[in-house]
């Protein structure tokens, strides 16, 4: 036996260097959010939640920006959520091995890795100027929704697949139709799965700048119709920063944007948490 | 004689590979019919026929006449979903959907079209007390079948399937993943709906099948070896295969 380490070494040392990958990936989280927290804190105050920005946002708060983006935000994850889900009960439930399920799964993959700039710009050309849509909430929601597509349905697809193919044959067997039996059990089991899915999508539509950039416009005021134009946080942060306006009201901007995500992402973890408790009876 | 299945020389292939060969098999009504027999010998796709269950698998063929009250169940103008409707299914594994207890029975009235609720309510009182599940559960209806234990689970799978009304009740091992307390109870439930219901059970067990069963079948290899009254099949089996299998030789 002529070992450099002895498995038992190796085995420690290995153990140690996993230990460690998981532990620099929580520290980077944590500097992250840490550095924003720290600096962007000290500005936010009920004020700056719910105030008009004053002289391009070197004073004044956020709130139109607050309401852009969940504005924008819901109209994407309207629209991608029962196409994406649909797209995932047709893969999971209907369709076979073949050309078409192969293309979709190719065309969802595609989608998922396009620049968001490159979507901005279709969006720009589509949304904007061909459906004449203009600047305006409207057109970013329906940009980020295409962004956010493939991530609902890839993720939905994986949480039908994994409803276990027993459900499916005690429904069959006691006389419910297909979609009875999708609509009923499979949907329903598959539920924390898709949520999380929706949530996914929603952190990264909340998040993106680029993609949106030329679609929203960048008006300062609280949009009220969907052809309204608008400025979600990402979008303002990106303009407070790039044009020089104020950094500190950038780092504001960006803590409360942070705070929004944890936000939504805690409560919805906690709903899904608490319907699956349910659900397994636990 | 009055039967409710009738089964004439059933061939089932799954792609290539032949399953069962020239079965013939003929169910008494409201009787219980035991299916026996090795593993892997077409036991458990020969009841999967009987519901079109296979009918879900790729690959799937067959030839020969399935007929369910002289009806050929496999004839083009069957709606397989009817035909599911009056011959329920109760697996190996108990299966209860992710709901209450109280709408996992629901589930089949639900999906036939009642709606109404006190008549949903009733029924599934009912199915429950016919399943000997009610006393334990009738105070926890809403609770998730999910934290049932795995023979309360089973006989929540017989009242799910008893409350559509079926004809037939097929039982692919329904105890085979139980202990032995809810096996007897389970065995205790077959003697019950039999007066009810026309039963076939497939079960590895032959003291379940003498327990439980008025006539059996014995299959080997995808044939039909023998079949019979249950007391004259395991007291005087006629094929020696029968005999090998019944005194433990094999299997």
């Amino acid at each position: 036996m002529n070992r450099i380490i002895s498995p038992k070494m190796a085995q420690t040392i290995m153990k140690g260097v996993l230990w460690a990958s998981g532990i620099i990936t929580v520290l980077i989280l944590i500097v992250i959010i840490g550095y924003i927290l720290i600096k962007g804190l000290p500005v936010v105050s009920l004020n700056f939640l719910f105030s008009d920005p004053i002289d391009s946002g070197r004073a004044g708060g956020i709130f139109p920006m607050i309401i852009s983006s969940l504005y924008v935000t819901l109209i994407a994850i309207v629209v991608a959520t029962p196409l994406g889900v649909g797209a995932a009960v047709y893969l999971s439930e209907y369709a076979g091995e073949n050309t078409i399920v192969k293309l979709i799964r190719f065309g969802a993959e595609t989608l998922a890795s396009i620049p968001s700039i490159v979507f901005g710009l279709f969006g720009l050309a589509f949304f904007v100027i061909y459906l004449g849509f203009g600047w305006s909430v409207l057109s970013g929601g329906l940009i980020l929704a295409l962004m956010v597509l493939p991530t609902i349905l890839q993720v939905s697809e994986v949480s039908l697949e994994a409803v276990p193919k027993s459900y499916r044959e005690g429904s069959l067997a006691i006389g419910a139709t297909k979609w009875q039996t999708i609509y009923r059990v499979v949907l329903p089991a598959g539920i924390p799965g898709i949520t999380t899915g929706v949530i996914l999508g929603l952190a990264r539509a909340i998040s993106e700048a680029a993609a949106i950039l030329f679609a929203v416009g960048a008006s300062l005021s609280i949009p009220i119709s969907i052809f309204d134009p608008a400025r979600p946080l990402s979008l303002h942060l990106y303009i407070l920063a790039t044009e020089g306006i104020s950094l500190d009201n950038a780092y504001g901007t960006a803590a409360v944007l942070v705070i929004l995500v944890l936000i939504i992402t805690v409560v919805t973890n906690t709903l899904v948490e608490r319907y699956s408790r349910k659900m397994m009876g636990r | 004689m009055d039967y409710r299945i009738e089964v004439e020389d059933l061939n089932v292939y799954f792609n290539e590979a032949q399953i069962l060969k020239d079965v013939s098999l003929k169910i008494h009504k409201n009787t219980v019919t035991s299916l026996i027999g090795p593993s892997g010998c077409g036991k458990s796709t020969f009841i999967r026929t009987l519901n079109r269950m296979n009918d879900l698998i790729d690959g799937f063929k067959h030839d020969g006449t399935v007929l369910l009250d002289r009806k050929d169940i496999y004839d083009p103008k069957v709606d397989v979903v009817d035909l599911r409707k009056k011959i329920g299914m109760v697996f190996q594994k108990p299966n209860p959907f992710p709901k209450s207890i109280f709408d996992n029975v629901a589930y089949g009235l639900r999906v036939h079209g009642i709606n109404e609720n006190n008549a949903i309510k009733e029924k599934v009182e009912e199915s429950l007390k016919a399943a000997a599940l009610w006393d334990e559960v009738k105070d926890k209806l809403d609770m998730s079948a999910m934290g049932l234990s795995g023979g309360q689970q089973q006989r929540l799978c017989i009242a799910r399937t008893i409350a559509v009304n079926p004809e037939v009740i097929l039982m692919d091992e329904p105890a085979s993943a139980l202990d032995p307390i809810s096996t007897t109870k389970i065995e205790d439930l077959v003697h019950k709906l039999k007066n009810d219901y026309t039963i076939i059970i497939v079960t590895h067990n032959m003291q379940q099948a003498t327990r439980v069963s008025k006539y059996t079948a014995f299959f080997l290899n995808g044939e039909i070896v023998e079949s019979g009254l249950t007391e004259r099949l395991f007291v005087d089996p006629q094929d020696k295969r029968t005999e090998d299998y019944i005194t433990g030789r094999f299997g």
